[in-house]
């Protein structure tokens, strides 16, 4: 055989060879899907501890990695998407270090243990790596910083390490472009093609986890006096968002934005019973008996002079029965009788005059958040007739009163129609998470079972009771792609919630 | 040139997956697969010994000795338009051969010695691909080794066979569900293998050649099931957790693959002086695959039941065979392969539809003795929407659907020795 039969034979084979199969339209080569109106070659996604990924009380890689803008940055790359970068931290352990030393409140995430009686959440065991101090090299698409209000976004030194024991923020700190840069401005610089917004939601949340100790800021117009458990005044919230939706929306083809979510959506304050007092009958007795003078004597009394109105008497009341019994709460709303119950006629020691001062039992209108459950039965000071939630209140961090609700609520509803107003007067995509919430309570389904929010066992939130899980945040994506193919014309494919974990068990803890 | 090229073409090659649609490989001989894989009713080589043993008594020659090898270049992919993923299998080396020798003890018997590998499957798809609950990869081989003796009854008739002896290994690897992980992350798998699973079959022939010009051809091989007992079944990145049903490390697996019957006629005619026609028709009885059961040593796992429900299926095959020279005979060839799989258990770890082969080869006669065969299969398979059905979570079907797309070219060579 000649030179030039080898080469005809082996081009034939080369030919064939690289005969590779190929669909009639093929999802790889972008042949299925169109983006619309929408360019999404850089997408940039702005946004608190929902937008980075946060779950199970942890910033942790895996979960970094189905954050919901990473689930929406593969379906994007289907028509033309580029790269997402994200500031992935070191490990799964969660917890972040400062030189090498643990930064306290920042604990190892959350899985579900059965190293207690029932499955519970508890700490997952290891050393966490991710120290603040080394500064990532941006820029990263996913501007999403656990923790941030909306008025950190605009905030120059949030990630300024030397400020970390004021105002820095230690996630930001990790990949801020410079100590003086703000959220904003390092999302801006990457000129979005197409960005996402989702804030709003820590300018309520921290006041309401931590039970409403906090003020209602509203009216006050200046966040530099903020603390982190207060409400943010809708008007600062207003111009900020504003003007973030003003510098996202300069270079970009569009985006999409959230509202903020009901807490009665959030199974952190929905999964604690309020009726979590089991008595027997003589116990409830005995409790009844002690408390007989102050429901038949002491309440009549504050009322018929005026101290307290009849409805306060009656709201006051505290009771118990056999069975499943309401906690008793300090309510910072009601009149304070501390001082006058130890005076005459009453004459009660101060220790007791205490306890009674704003006491009142539950009502189904109040919500426990999840961190209280550990408050509640437990023994105080040693003396077994002090038990916390039944002789002793529970205190204003324990409980979300009806008032607390409203100023959340108040709040809350002015943000959202904030954002929904800014959405149809820049033409955005509007994702509105509270109805999604709403409707996951009683529960979305899919391919093999029903996603709810349901603490521990429903799917959709994560083991914080606040945060979702991958599942979760996939629901999120769905909604987002459904809405931006309305509002840009684009055929995006959902993903499938059942290719998403929920909650991962684990007795590797601590 | 010719250098850099053999190495372009090398490179190219290895980024190819090699793997066959299917577990059923045919490419059993090299003259055979030339011709659409046809052979029942042809006499040429040592050949016979596969295809129809008893014409092994017909070829001229004391000593007939026919060895070879394929190579499969495959791919396969997948994507599913309702949630825009897509995959496709990866690189593997597979390399189904054949041997085979006759020996004329005199004018009416023939022995004879056949191994071969009609049965393997070598898929490997992307690790943690969107199916990967049912498979992330298999690797089956099973080689057949036979004695065979051929008794010529008269000049028109003669029959043959003998008993198969099998051992296989299998492998195959999938994810435990669709979402569990460990506490790092990484997916929980369950990874089975076992090696050196025998056991004994038969097969059985005869040839009826009423004409010099015309034979009719029947063979008939025995359903042989591969046994595994007590292989290993490992449990890889499950999480340390009471609530979840396994746990890391290895146990034992028993579990039962049938190599099913085959059934095969067909006639060949001699047109002319130079042209051979040939047809063969395959049934391969496929309905004793009726499930993929994996019962775990461990009491505590649950049993791995996967239906596939395959039916029988046919196998259409025409050959021509054309001496163009006193040294080179020209083949070509077609067959239809109708897919055992039916709709709704289209698993991604066979994903085999129906399919069109086409063939080409030829026969180099270096000397009297020994010739060179050489061949090629371009195997085409429809593209196809197809779903696996009988996965359940939480007691719920979960269909695995989607887009399949796949085609195999399969270039072939061996040697024919006669003495």
């Amino acid at each position: 055989m000649n030179t030039t039969y080898a080469h005809i034979l082996i081009a034939i084979f080369f030919l064939l060879v690289s005969c590779e199969s190929e669909f009639q339209s093929s999802i790889e080569d972008n042949e299925v899907y169109l983006s619309g109106e929408a360019d999404f070659s850089n997408f940039v996604s702005v946004g608190n501890s929902l937008t980075a990924g946060f779950a199970d009380n942890a910033l942790y890689k895996e979960a970094q990695l189905q954050s919901f803008p990473k689930i929406l940055a593969d379906q994007f790359a289907l028509v033309g998407g580029g790269e997402f970068t994200q500031p992935l931290v070191e490990d799964n352990i969660g917890g972040l270090l400062l030189n090498g030393n643990r930064i306290p409140g920042y604990d190892t995430r959350l899985v579900l243990s059965t190293q207690s009686d029932s499955p519970l959440p508890a700490n997952i065991t290891g050393t966490p790596q991710t120290d603040i101090a080394n500064i990532l090299r941006g820029p990263f698409n996913n501007m999403g910083v656990p923790g941030a209000k909306s008025y950190h976004l605009g905030l120059n030194g949030y990630g300024d390490i030397s400020s970390i024991e004021s105002m820095a923020n230690p996630y930001f700190v990790r990949f801020a472009s410079s100590p003086h840069a703000s959220i904003i401005e390092d999302a801006v610089a990457q000129s979005p093609s197409f960005f996402s917004l989702w804030v709003g939601n820590n300018d309520i949340l921290g006041f309401a986890t931590s039970g409403g100790i906090g003020q209602d800021q509203t009216g006050n117009l200046d966040p530099s006096t903020y603390s982190s458990t207060d409400i943010t005044d809708p008007n600062v919230f207003g111009q900020l968002y504003l003007q973030y939706i003003d510098a996202l929306t300069a270079n970009a083809s569009g985006g999409v934005v959230y509202n903020i979510p009901d807490v009665t959506n959030i199974p952190f304050f929905t999964t604690v019973p309020r009726k979590a007092i089991p008595l027997d009958e003589p116990t409830a007795a005995l409790l009844n008996s002690q408390f007989a003078v102050y429901n038949q004597q002491i309440l009549p009394e504050l009322a018929s002079v005026g101290l307290i109105s009849e409805n306060e008497a009656i709201q006051r009341q505290v009771s118990f029965q056999e069975g499943q019994n309401y906690v008793t709460l300090n309510d910072e709303s009601l009149t304070d009788i501390s001082v006058v119950l130890t005076n005459p006629p009453f004459n009660l020691d101060p220790q007791t005059a205490a306890l009674l001062g704003q006491v009142r039992q539950a009502t189904e209108e109040d919500l426990i958040p999840l961190a209280a459950s550990e408050n509640i039965g437990n023994i105080v000071n040693n003396d077994s007739s002090l038990i916390s939630g039944v002789t002793v209140p529970l205190g204003d961090e324990s409980v979300l009163t009806v008032n607390e609700q409203m100023m959340i609520n108040n709040a809350r509803t002015a943000y959202n129609a904030i954002i929904k107003n800014a959405a149809q007067d820049y033409g955005l995509a509007f994702v509105d998470i509270n109805q999604l919430l709403e409707e996951s309570q009683t529960g979305i389904p899919f391919d093999s079972g029903v996603l709810s929010s349901t603490f521990i066992t429903g799917g959709a939130f994560s083991l914080d009771g606040v945060h979702l899980t991958p599942r979760g945040y996939a629901l999120v994506a769905n909604e987002t792609i459904m809405e931006i193919n309305s509002s840009y014309g684009a055929n995006l494919p959902p993903v499938n919630l059942g290719d998403f974990r929920t909650i991962v068990a684990s007795d590797e803890v601590n | 040139m010719t250098k850099s090229l053999f190495i372009a073409v090398l490179f190219f090659i290895s980024v190819f997956q090699v793997y066959a649609g299917g577990y059923r490989i045919s490419l059993q001989g090299n003259q055979a697969l030339a011709m659409g894989h046809t052979g029942v009713a042809v006499i040429n080589s040592a050949e016979s010994a596969f295809f129809n043993p008893s014409g092994l008594v017909y070829l001229e020659n004391k000593l007939n000795v026919s060895a070879g090898g394929f190579g499969i270049f495959s791919n396969t992919k997948w994507q599913n338009t309702d949630t825009g993923q897509f995959s496709e299998t990866e690189s593997q080396v597979s390399i189904p051969f054949y041997m085979y020798a006759s020996y004329k003890i005199n004018e009416w018997a023939t022995a004879g010695v056949a191994a071969y590998t009609p049965y393997g499957s070598s898929v490997k798809w992307e690790k943690d691909w969107a199916g990967s609950h049912l498979v992330n990869a298999i690797e089956l081989a099973a080689i057949f080794v036979q004695p065979l003796l051929s008794i010529k009854l008269s000049k028109h008739f003669s029959i043959g066979g003998g008993p198969i002896f099998v051992t296989g290994n299998i492998n195959f690897n999938r994810n435990i569900n669709r979402t569990l992980t460990d506490e790092e992350g990484l997916r929980s798998n369950v990874e089975i293998d076992d090696s050196g699973v025998t056991n004994w079959g038969w097969s059985a022939s005869f040839m009826f050649t009423p004409t010099e010009k015309l034979r009719l051809g029947f063979n008939y091989r025995s359903l042989i099931e591969l046994n595994a007992e007590g292989g290993d079944a490992t449990f890889r990145n499950i999480p340390n957790s009471p609530l979840v049903s396994v746990s890391n490390g290895t146990t034992t697996f028993d579990a039962k693959l049938p190599l099913p019957a085959e059934l095969t006629v067909g006639i060949s005619y001699q047109v002319n002086d130079k042209l051979l026609f040939a047809f063969d028709f395959n049934r391969t009885f496929w309905e004793v695959y009726k499930s993929l059961d994996i019962e775990f040593g461990d009491s505590e796992i649950p049993n791995s039941i996967n239906p596939r429900n395959y039916e029988n299926a046919n196998t259409y095959r025409f050959g021509l065979q054309y001496q163009a020279m006193d040294n080179l005979s020209l083949r070509g060839g077609f067959y239809i392969d109708e897919s055992p799989v039916q709709p709704g258990f289209f698993a991604p770890e066979t994903p085999r539809n129906d399919a069109q082969g086409y063939t080409a080869g030829l026969t180099f006669d270096v000397s009297s003795r020994l010739s060179i065969d050489a061949s090629f299969l371009f195997l085409r398979f429809k593209e196809v929407d197809a779903s696996y059905d009988a996965y359940t979570e939480n007691d719920t079907q979960v269909p695995f659907r989607g887009t399949y797309v796949s085609n195999s070219f399969i270039p072939g060579i061996g040697i024919s020795y006669k003495l």
